[in-house]
């Protein structure tokens, strides 16, 4: 089967069509195909999702994901709780990156009932969510760098992360799922040095990707593992609903921050880096540039900070009228998107999360087919999921 | 008896060789022993330097700085339960493990520590030791089969491939070795791993500098293939961590995957040495043929004793800045009595020294020589101890057809080229 | 269907139930909602059949919303639009809701209407494929495409409504995301799309019975078989 019939989408529709599991495709010297089940208990499938692989020796013929272990029904419990309870709820998804998710959910909420967070707010919601990017593009680059072997890398991420929860901790108390956000604005009140923290922040970085790039990038088996492998052209990731950088790595300039922008980010400078193989190398320059980039929208927020309330008009029970609502947000692993339909009550009539993680996942079968084991371990980890996102 | 327990010792050949079973049976021991430490030397430096390089502390809390740890990890691996899955072959299961400890122990009866300290001096060694490391992917392949599980059978065959594939580059580079010793008056070379030393002091010169580059080429070929023979990073294949789970040893716990380490240290160690052997002088101090003098042989004899009080010291700064809390008493007082330990060695190693400082047949001057010649090699051994770790901690992880491909595509063709480069210069010099 | 479409009130939840309007209309702007006590909204809560049968256990409240003005969905106007209206006629109903275009189609046009945004109107990229529940209704269910195009830069959705047990055409010969996407549809909720290439349950387990998304489905409720035969415990509470 070739991968890459550009853009049809029929041939597409049958490459993800799953895996005959019975039926070996083509007998060789009496042999037959291994069925191996990588996962859910596995150290590279990034938490608890299931790939069962068809290999012959070790190339693999096909892949069928087996998700759901960490489903929690987000969706159900949205449905039972009001707006503000569920607010926390979000961070759970993608527990990486749990302020872009809230971002992502107040703006929803904040949108369907026609009210706007004040410019200070927006502030702060960018420089924390910008904050929030780095710390997940660092977790992605750690995990994923372990996963083709190179160990070090993994621990140095894991310093500079620190930095950043620190300045979360201090912001909001929490590290990880952090409730940043609150419906109509932010709930606090920047902490005095905050913006000293966040420069101090800027300055200690700015060396520190260099020190990653030292480590990998003209590191020659980084480029022999990450080269061509899990090529997805611009069509195919588009065909099959890819966002974030996995799409920019394919050469699509496309980043919703620009398109359509949301928050304030029409108010900062930044470039969207993009790839042109769509390989795993791309990927990775590009989530490199996106750090780089991250900390420039992050210094001209943190300069500008207005003065003035951080909470937005909203009534104390939040409300929104009659209506349904779609918003999304570039989350650091793509499109994360909000509908909500309300029925006038305090809580959603229903409530649907777009997990960019979990359409992205769907790419893995026809970037792994063809290549080794060894290769759908980089690609897991290049598509930068986050199972409690895929699962919900 | 004590007539009995020092005949051997004012010989110049080894125990092998005089014939002496009691001092070969004791070698043996010693070697078993002194590998069975080092092994948990290393696997304690590993963790240290390892974490050293990321950013971390590595084990702090058995002993001092962790040095009890790898006491504490092979208690706990003897004591845990012995897990034998039902579906797996219960007698190859159970013997493969010991057919790798088998194997990377049995090289070490021709590696030579010195001229005489060694179990045997076969004329064959270096064919011996290739043929015996050679069996050790046989306890790979076995105990991947046996565990009868997908993922161990993925790593045995990769690591039987890998091996298999390595042997031929490694073969080539050290034929190229042997080839120089005959570059001599008689032209006759050797294949005793004691007569490759002795060929590069006669020479006046280790082979990685001899017919420069091609020594160095030589070497680096086998350098690298030692690494994969090994099978340790970034050629970890057969247990890397992030795809096959563990790889062959999947399925082993407690005591039996103790023994697949214990067995991938010493062959660690093994290809070390022979390394060392071939390339880098064996046993000789720095410049034996160029600093002849007696005052320089007393000089260079001094350094094991200054080694190991250079170690007291380290030990015994650390345990001056240890926090002056009670917290940390015991902890203190055992670096301050490791510290006096190390500190004793050392003493104990420069009063030989000194009493042996002439070189005759007494048994200090015996003893001095010895340990000289253990030091040395040991050295040298040590420095490659800590690349294998330095690589692990730097590269990531080739993948499996590249690792065949530079195996088979750059590895065999260098080493090839580098043996009938060699030959023509050795034909042109002699 | 076609008359409930064109009505112009807000979107789904208030057309299965005539007497939401009621009190969301004439409460509207009279009081704050901030002034509300828990009491009169439990009073409330039987007036309002609008409350879902999932959701009963919450007091659901008749307040204002909180903004004077209540936005309501308004007629969208575009090229697009006319053209398919032109061809289609009553089964098309377009509407702009904050600013966000959505056109409700009925059913039997769906694949048609996916397929002709796909290769005529440039929706290349399939951002979600989703439904919502509304048991009082008699057609169940809304089933939601929402669609980007990348050259246009624009977002879009069609809404269709069909009946419990109906099926609707599969989108995955048209975006292959949609895969992944009407799986979970069809796990959530039971909405079966025909010729999907393999439609099974994605998040919950093969063997699991019930559609947790659904409003009768109450949110303690478990596959309780499910639960003991395969985890062989009493209960997952």
């Amino acid at each position: 089967m070739s991968i890459s019939e550009k853009g049809n989408p029929n041939a597409l529709a049958n490459a993800v069509s799953n895996l005959d599991l019975d039926t070996p495709e083509k007998p060789y010297l009496d042999s037959n195909e291994l069925i191996i089940n990588m996962g859910p208990q596995h150290p590279a499938t990034h938490g608890v999702l299931r790939v069962i692989l068809k290999l012959d020796g070790e190339k693999v013929l096909g892949t069928e994901c087996v998700i759901g272990y960490l489903h929690r029904g987000v969706e159900k419990i949205a449905e039972n709780r009001t707006y503000t309870m569920f607010n926390p709820y979000v961070d759970r998804m993608d527990y990486c990156a749990a302020v872009s998710n809230g971002l992502g959910y107040c703006e929803a909420v904040e949108k369907l009932m026609n009210v706007e967070a004040p410019a200070r707010a927006q502030y702060i919601r960018v420089i924390l969510t910008e904050l929030n990017r780095i710390a997940s593009h660092q977790l992605w680059l750690g995990t994923h760098a372990l996963d083709i072997g190179a160990m070090t890398p993994l621990f140095y991420t894991f310093r500079d992360r620190e930095e950043i929860l620190k300045i979360f901790e201090r912001y909001c108390g929490a590290r990880l799922t952090t409730h940043a956000f609150r419906i109509g604005g932010c709930q606090y009140e920047t902490y005095a040095g905050f913006e000293k923290d966040v420069t101090n922040f800027l300055s200690f970085f700015a060396p520190k990707i260099d020190e990653y790039e030292a480590l990998l990038t003209t590191n020659r088996i980084w480029l022999e593992r990450t080269k061509n492998v899990g090529v997805i052209s611009a069509a195919d990731a588009i065909a099959l609903g890819v966002t974030g950088p996995v799409l920019r790595a394919s050469g699509v300039k496309w980043d919703l921050r620009k398109a359509q922008p949301y928050a304030n980010y029409s108010k900062f400078d930044f470039e969207i880096p993009i790839g042109e193989n769509g390989d795993t190398y791309d990927r990775y320059l590009v989530r490199m540039e996106e750090m780089r980039q991250s900390m420039r929208i992050i210094e001209q927020a943190v300069g500008g900070i207005p003065e003035g309330p951080i909470m937005g008009k909203v009534p104390k029970v939040i409300k929104p009228p009659v209506g349904e609502i779609y918003h999304s947000i570039e989350a650091p692993k793509g499109e994360l998107g909000y509908f909500i339909v309300s029925d006038g009550s305090t809580q959603p009539y229903r409530l649907r999360v777009r997990p960019p993680s979990f359409v992205n996942l769907q790419a893995l079968d026809i970037m792994v087919r063809g290549l080794l084991i060894a290769d759908v371990v980089a690609v897991i980890g290049t598509i930068d999921i986050v199972l409690g996102e895929v699962d919900r | 008896m004590p007539n009995f327990v020092m005949s051997y010792l004012g010989s110049t050949v080894t125990p092998g060789q005089a014939g002496n079973q009691f001092w070969a049976l004791m070698y043996v021991l010693i070697i078993f022993a002194g590998v069975s430490v080092a092994v948990m030397a290393m696997n304690w430096l590993e963790r240290k330097a390892l974490a050293h390089f990321q950013i971390r502390l590595g084990p702090m809390r058995v002993g001092p700085h962790g040095l009890l740890q790898p006491f504490a990890d092979a208690l706990k691996l003897m004591l845990k339960e012995d897990i034998i899955p039902t579906e797996a072959d219960q007698f190859v299961f159970w013997v493969a493990p010991l057919i790798g400890l088998l194997a990377s122990f049995t090289v070490y009866t021709v590696i030579p520590f010195g001229p005489s300290q060694a179990v045997s001096d076969m004329n064959i060694g270096i064919l011996f030791m290739l043929g015996v490391s050679s069996l050790a992917v046989l306890g790979i392949v076995v105990a991947g089969w046996a565990s009868n599980s997908h993922y161990p059978l993925i790593g045995a065959l990769r690591s039987s491939a890998q091996m298999v594939s390595y042997e031929v580059a490694m073969g080539l580079a050290v034929v190229s070795a042997v080839l120089m010793t005959s570059m001599n008056a008689s032209g006759t070379g050797t294949l005793s791993m004691i007569g490759i030393v002795q060929a590069q002091q006669q020479q006046g010169i280790w082979f990685i500098f001899k017919f420069f580059p091609l020594g160095f080429i030589a070497f680096a070929i086998f350098a690298i293939a030692m690494v994969a023979e090994t099978n340790r990073a970034p050629f970890d294949m057969a247990e890397a961590e992030s795809e096959l789970t563990a790889g062959y040893h999947t399925e082993y716990s407690g005591l039996r995957w103790s023994l697949f380490m214990l067995a991938e240290y010493a062959a660690m160690i093994a290809v070390s040495s022979i390394a060392v052997t071939l390339w880098l002088g064996g046993w000789m101090r720095p410049f034996p043929n160029l600093l002849q003098a007696p005052a320089w042989e007393f000089i260079f004899s001094l350094f094991p004793g200054l080694t190991f009080a250079g170690l007291a010291a380290i030990a015994f700064i650390g345990t001056a800045r240890m926090p002056a809390q009670s917290f940390f008493r015991v902890q203190r007082i055992g670096l301050a009595v490791f510290a006096a330990l190390l500190g004793f060695i050392a003493l104990l190693l420069l009063v030989i020294a000194v009493a042996g400082r002439t070189a005759d047949t007494s048994v200090a001057a015996r003893f001095r020589e010895g340990i000289d010649y253990v030091y040395w090699f040991v050295l040298k051994v040590a420095v490659f101890m800590y690349l294998f770790i330095w690589y692990r901690a730097t590269w990531p992880r080739y993948r499996f057809d590249q690792l065949m491909r530079i195996g088979w595509k750059v590895m065999l063709p260098i080493a090839l080229g580098v043996l009938m480069l060699t030959a023509i210069v050795g034909v042109i010099v002699s | 269907m076609a008359e409930e479409v064109k009505t112009p009130a807000p979107p789904p939840p208030p057309q299965p139930q005539p007497a939401k309007t009621g009190p969301s209309g004439g409460s509207e702007g009279e009081k704050k909602p901030t002034a509300e006590k828990p009491a009169a909204a439990e009073s409330a809560a039987p007036a309002k059949p609008a409350a879902p049968a999932g959701k009963s256990d919450v007091p659901a409240k008749a307040a204002a919303p909180a903004k004077p003005a209540v936005p309501t969905p308004v007629p969208w106007t575009s090229p697009l639009v006319e053209k398919y209206r032109n061809q289609y006629g009553s089964g098309l109903e377009a509407l702009t809701y904050l600013g966000q275009n959505y056109l409700s189609v009925d059913r039997s046009l769906i694949p048609d209407i996916l397929r002709r945004l796909r290769e005529d109107e440039q929706f290349d990229y399939c951002v979600d494929v989703t439904a919502a529940h509304y048991p009082k209704r008699e057609k169940q269910f809304d089933v939601i495409w929402i669609l980007y195009s990348f050259a246009r830069n624009e977002r879009m959705r069609v809404k269709t409504q069909i009946a419990d047990g109906a099926s609707i055409a599969s989108a995955v010969s048209i975006w292959p995301t949609a895969n992944w996407l009407e799986r979970e549809v069809y796990d959530m909720f039971g909405i079966r799309f025909d010729g999907h290439p393999d439609l099974k349950r994605i998040l919950l387990p093969d063997g699991w019975k019930g559609y947790p998304l659904r409003k009768d489905y109450g949110i303690l409720q478990q596959d309780t078989e499910w639960v003991q035969i395969n985890l062989g415990i009493e209960s997952g509470q």
